[in-house]
């Protein structure tokens, strides 16, 4: 196991390699889904508020 | 508006390309290419860490390959998509071609910068410099600078009509580093080698280097199309805010 | 197609085209410059700068390489197969530096012909393949020219 994390003496430039790759396809995908999320609260509130002054 | 009536096909094309039904079928798709794209991330990874050979010249370090590579494909076609949707919503005006351009371009920035950062750390290793001002780094480092001209650009208008065409023209006339990307290694010296998998004849890459390396460009390719569904749902409830089925959408499910 | 289409078609075409033709008339025109590096047969003919820094680029002559018995002095031979230059240089080599590798050195020449680095770079190829492979490709290799 530490051979494996040792990559044959380049562990410092394979593994910050694929830890940034991983960090920004994580955060590629997780902050449009966030902000879909968001939008489509942010849009339920002013859409209830619009209803309700149409009510009134 | 007759015409549209008239063939039923046409009228199919018309539904498919309407926000409602974009943003609807989006949102039942993502599940799945979330789904592949995570099975794919875990084969390709296991099989390039764990299974897949040491390399006879390179040693450990070659396996940066297998982001690097699938990196750099992709902020290729990413910007072949922006730009063939540019040219349609600049020709026929159609509203989705520049969503998903719109909706791209963040996404293949991302990928244009792994190319480089990862491209970076095998470099100093294997080349012995961080960098070089080669024809193929440099016109690299023109793509990223490309997506992030068209996301200023694109942001820099008030009018989001205005906005869209100015983009587009910019993305349209881009274009033209891709060429330029992909065969500056065989135009010019340079430090960077040359094509490995899209060679004419055989690849030069043993087999058992070469599964792993394509199902990770698959996985990328997947991960394209997940995080551009995800954009596009926020792009289009952005862009239809004020419409009746959005507020459909929104209010009346309590 | 309406009308108006089909001219923002050939517009979007055009601009295309134009773009396209701009950017080879510009690249041919700067061909040399693109250039990482000079090849040893230039550098014989002439080509390349007296005097001032440039990168040449070929392979490490098998058997040619000289390292100092203290220092981190090393003489070696570059060819591009038709012409060789001796290059000396002082300090780290990249871990792919070895006799027939292909290497980038940045220096200058001098009146003599002999080029002094201040950089070298290790050029791999486009080839990956498990050592195993490689050690019988070799034998393979060995036993054919025999």
């Amino acid at each position: 196991m530490s051979e494996f994390l040792a990559m044959g003496g380049y562990a410092w430039y394979v593994w910050p390699a694929y830890a940034i790759t991983l960090l920004a396809l994580v955060m590629s995908v997780l902050l449009p889904i966030r902000r879909h999320k968001d939008l489509k609260a942010q849009l339920t509130v002013l859409v209830r508020q619009r209803d309700t002054t149409d009510a009134s | 508006m007759n015409q549209t009536k008239a063939n039923p096909w046409r009228r199919r094309f018309h539904e498919l390309g309407s926000p409602p039904s974009v943003y609807a079928l989006a949102g039942r798709l993502a599940p799945w290419l979330a789904g592949i794209c995570l099975l794919l991330f875990a084969g390709g990874l296991t099989g390039g860490l764990f299974l897949a050979p040491t390399d006879y010249q390179q040693g450990e370090s070659y396996r940066i390959i297998y982001i690097h590579v699938p990196a750099a494909w992709l902020s290729m076609f990413v910007y072949a998509v922006m730009a063939i949707s540019s040219a349609i919503h600049l020709i026929w005006r159609m509203k989705l071609a520049d969503i998903v351009a719109r909706a791209s371009a963040p996404i293949g920035a991302v990928y244009t910068f792994l190319a480089l950062v990862t491209g970076s750390l095998w470099g100093k290793p294997m080349w012995g410099t961080w960098w070089v001002w080669d024809a193929r780094l440099t016109s690299e480092l023109i793509l990223l600078f490309l997506y992030l001209g068209y996301m200023a650009l694109v942001s820099a208008f008030d009018d989001r009509r205005t906005a869209s065409r100015a983009g587009a023209i910019l993305a349209v006339v881009g274009v033209i580093n891709l060429p330029i990307i992909h065969f500056s290694v065989e135009w010019w010296n340079t430090l960077h080698q040359g094509p490995t998998v899209t060679k004419f004849d055989q690849p030069s890459i043993a087999v058992s280097m070469l599964v792993p390396l394509l199902m990770m460009a698959l996985a990328f390719q997947f991960h394209y199309g997940w995080a551009l569904l995800a954009r596009i749902r926020s792009e289009i409830l952005e862009s239809e805010r004020r419409t009746a089925w959005v507020s459909d959408l929104v209010g009346h499910r309590s | 197609m309406t009308p108006r289409r089909r001219q923002r078609l050939v517009l979007v075409s055009l601009l295309v085209v134009g773009v396209g033709i701009a950017a080879s008339l510009a690249l041919m025109a700067l061909q040399e410059n693109i250039n990482l590096f000079f090849s040893p047969s230039q550098v014989r003919s002439g080509e390349a700068p007296v005097g001032t820094p440039f990168r040449l680029g070929g392979m490490v002559v098998d058997g040619s390489v000289e390292r100092g018995d203290q220092s981190l002095d090393i003489r070696f031979d570059l060819t591009d197969t038709a012409q060789s230059v001796t290059v000396v240089f002082s300090g780290i080599l990249p871990d792919l530096f070895r006799e027939g590798q292909g290497i980038v050195a940045q220096g200058s020449v001098d009146d003599s012909g002999l080029f002094t680095a201040t950089q070298v770079l290790a050029k791999h190829d486009e080839t990956y393949m498990p050592p195993e492979v490689a050690d019988a490709l070799e034998k393979a290799k060995a036993m054919g020219v025999q």
